[in-house]
């Protein structure tokens, strides 16, 4: 009885927030749906709903808007009408704009980022016959079970991270490596874990200082942090950890000037211009979210919305790797990296993404 | 690691991150010694630390190299000065409430800067600039043995700046007859309107001087710490400026002390996880040291707060009070 009660108030909740919607989608999107109808080939409509950073957040929102765009244009699809984007500028922003798009009548709507797992949920079981996905997550029911109409879309950063691990265990002169992180949770573990097994891979002897921030936007944090970790001796950090990062290549850049020889290896897309211009960034854990986002839209454009799963991009699909830019990476480390890059995808190696999972691999080294 | 080591980790740490915090509650205290409340100092502090990004930017590209980020300081305290203006008409000229135009302030703040990024670069956030406020060891005075690595090696000057403005501003407002007319606005404008002073006028002025110093304290934030301007810049640090200059008593030393304090608690909660000693602690005490300390010592040591006694009121010519 109880719990009946506890799902009417939040369905009176959820059309609150939904009639709210409507009016904010309209705003946003004017006289974009009205003209529509001439000719495509096809009628496929697609479209995304950025978190709060913005679809230039230089990480996985403009990552997988560009996915998206190359997906328009490989597709002859028109931007604007057949596949856009929709900002959200608060957390509040989610739901309205995920049931403004699917309203507007788009056949796959994409959430970019954990933060909107809530939102999703409750929208995928509004409106059933819609099309979601979300992307660095996984959509569940009350009880846990996958939703029927969410496409989940998950990579296997523990991979990617054990690359720059790799590097980070080689290119270490003072064998003290650190790992700086945003919020303690699953997600975050699976850099952590994957980079440690990475640098103790190759450097059994190496030092690893591990601390989370706590937060994903505090520079001054993150440079407290990377001072820390510096001034204890160690010179390459990886962090993962969004805005707060900024801080540890602040932080690095300052050490770069004073002579000092420090790093910093970057996540998410590649960071190289962060590092500038004292060019402090080794190399950068890149989640390649344009590919899964490119891949999932064609699937999904050709009849197989892969609904109700998990999609996950590891090495194999292409989905992790380490970035474009090289130019600090010494050629033995690049050997190691494609060394391993074919034994992770033989299944030689299995990367550890817990705690667990980490101290079995470490002790079976 | 030995003590010393520990200390140079802290020390200088908490120096830094407490210097855009000195700069903004200075400009608190301006503004709330002349009476009027400035919770707007958040919004004001993320116009200058857009303003600081944006002009060290554009003095990059105009040819000021290593001086950009001090000219686009001097830009951000004008904006900073100007942006005021919008809490200083409201509040003083139509007598609003000034807790209510402080929040409106803060709001226009985070979403004009954020619009006019977007405008400029097309993009969500400035590009990272290149010319920043660098760390660097104060020639001669960091070779001092102890005092030296502690207080003057891998710091801010900009920290240095906010240190020696925190007595200059001490010594305008309890040494000059300027102070004096502003206190006594904040305290009693009535009286100091029957002694000649221009009430309306001085309240001006003490808002603009808290626009341009949090101004100040935003674009040192920008140009020293975060490296470049993003919604998610400035989130609470005008706030924790505003907490200081209370937790200081509206007095300028003592939202000096409470800045560093502030910086002190946050640097020892962050490096501590690093330090042998105090690496035991499980984390999570460490991570709410700086709220806990904050609140004993608002509680036990600070004392009763005694607000300027006009505070948070209008003043209307030839209406006692």
């Amino acid at each position: 009885m109880k719990k009946k009660y506890g799902f009417l108030m939040s369905a009176v909740l959820a059309a609150g927030t939904l009639l709210s919607g409507c009016g904010s989608a309209d705003n946003n999107e004017g006289t974009q749906n009205e003209g529509g109808g001439e000719g495509n080939k096809n009628d496929f409509k697609v479209a995304m709903v950025t978190d709060v950073g913005g679809v230039d957040d230089k990480s996985f929102n403009q990552s997988a808007w560009e996915g998206l765009q190359k997906f328009g244009k490989d597709n002859n699809l028109e931007e604007g009408k057949d596949y856009k984007y929709v900002q959200s500028t608060a957390a509040s922003d989610y739901q309205p704009n995920l049931s403004g798009l699917i309203r507007d009548g788009y056949d796959l709507v994409y959430g970019i980022g954990f933060l909107m797992q809530q939102d999703i949920q409750t929208v995928a079981q509004q409106k059933k016959d819609a099309q979601l996905a979300l992307v660095d997550s996984v959509a569940v029911n009350e009880n846990g079970e996958p939703l029927e109409n969410v496409a989940s879309i998950t990579f296997k950063e523990h991979q990617g991270s054990f690359l720059v691990g790799l590097i980070a265990g080689m290119q270490t002169k003072s064998n003290k490596v650190g790992f700086v992180g945003g919020v303690t949770s699953e997600l975050i573990k699976k850099f952590e874990n994957g980079f440690k097994a990475g640098v103790k891979t190759v450097n059994p002897d190496a030092e690893i200082y591990v601390q989370y921030a706590e937060d994903f936007a505090s520079s001054e944090k993150g440079q407290a942090i990377a001072n820390t970790m510096y001034g204890k001796g160690a010179d390459v950090i990886y962090h993962a950890a969004g805005a707060t990062g900024n801080g540890v290549f602040t932080e690095a850049k300052n050490r770069a000037k004073n002579g000092e020889e420090v790093w910093v290896i970057g996540v998410d897309r590649d960071q190289h211009e962060e590092g500038m211009p004292e060019n402090v960034t080794l190399t950068s854990m890149v989640k390649r979210v344009d590919t899964a986002v490119y891949e999932v839209s064609k699937q999904t454009m050709e009849g197989n919305f892969p609904g109700g799963k998990v999609t996950e991009f590891g090495l194999e699909e292409d989905g992790v790797g380490i970035a474009e830019t090289k130019d600090n990476v010494s050629e033995d480390a690049l050997k190691k990296v494609d060394e391993y890059k074919e034994k992770i995808k033989n299944g030689e190696v299995e990367v550890p993404k817990t705690d667990e999972e980490y101290e079995t691999y470490v002790s079976s080294l | 690691m030995d003590l010393m080591q520990i200390l140079e980790l802290i020390i200088p740490a908490a120096i830094f991150s407490a210097a855009p915090l000195i700069f903004t509650a200075l400009g608190g205290v301006f503004s709330e010694r002349s009476g009027v409340v400035n919770i707007g100092l958040e919004g004001l502090m993320l116009m200058g630390a857009f303003t600081g990004a944006v002009f060290t930017v554009f003095g990059e590209q105009w040819g000021f190299g290593a001086a950009s980020p001090w000219f686009s300081f001097i830009v951000a305290i004008i904006v900073g000065a100007l942006f005021s203006l919008l809490h200083a008409v409201a509040s003083i000229s139509f007598r609003a409430d000034q807790v209510v135009s402080g929040v409106a302030l803060n709001f226009l703040a985070a979403g004009l800067a954020v619009f006019l990024v977007k405008k400029i670069f097309d993009a969500g956030q400035t590009p990272i600039i290149a010319e920043r406020i660098d760390k660097s060891n104060v020639p001669f005075l960091s070779d001092i043995p102890i005092i030296g690595p502690l207080f003057f090696s891998h710091a801010y000057y900009t920290s240095y700046i906010a240190i020696a403005l925190a007595f200059v501003v001490w010594y305008v407002i309890y040494k000059t007859p300027f102070g004096l007319r502003l206190r006594s606005v904040g305290e009693h404008p009535m009286a100091a309107d029957t002694m000649g002073i221009n009430v309306i006028k001085m309240r001006y002025i003490a808002v603009m001087l808290s626009g341009a110093f949090a101004g100040l304290g935003g674009a040192v934030y920008a140009t020293s710490i975060s490296g470049s301007f993003s919604h998610s810049t400035i989130t609470g640090q005008g706030f924790m400026a505003l907490a200081a200059m209370i937790f200081g008593k509206w007095h300028p030393l003592g939202a000096l002390g409470a800045a560093l304090f502030f910086g002190l608690a946050q640097s020892l909660s962050i490096t501590g996880q690093q330090i042998p000693l105090l690496k035991d602690i499980p984390e999570v005490y460490l991570l709410i040291a700086p709220y806990v300390l904050t609140i004993l010592a608002l509680a036990g040591l600070v004392g009763r707060a005694d607000a300027p006694k006009a505070i948070g009121q209008p003043y209307e010519k030839g209406k006692g009070r």
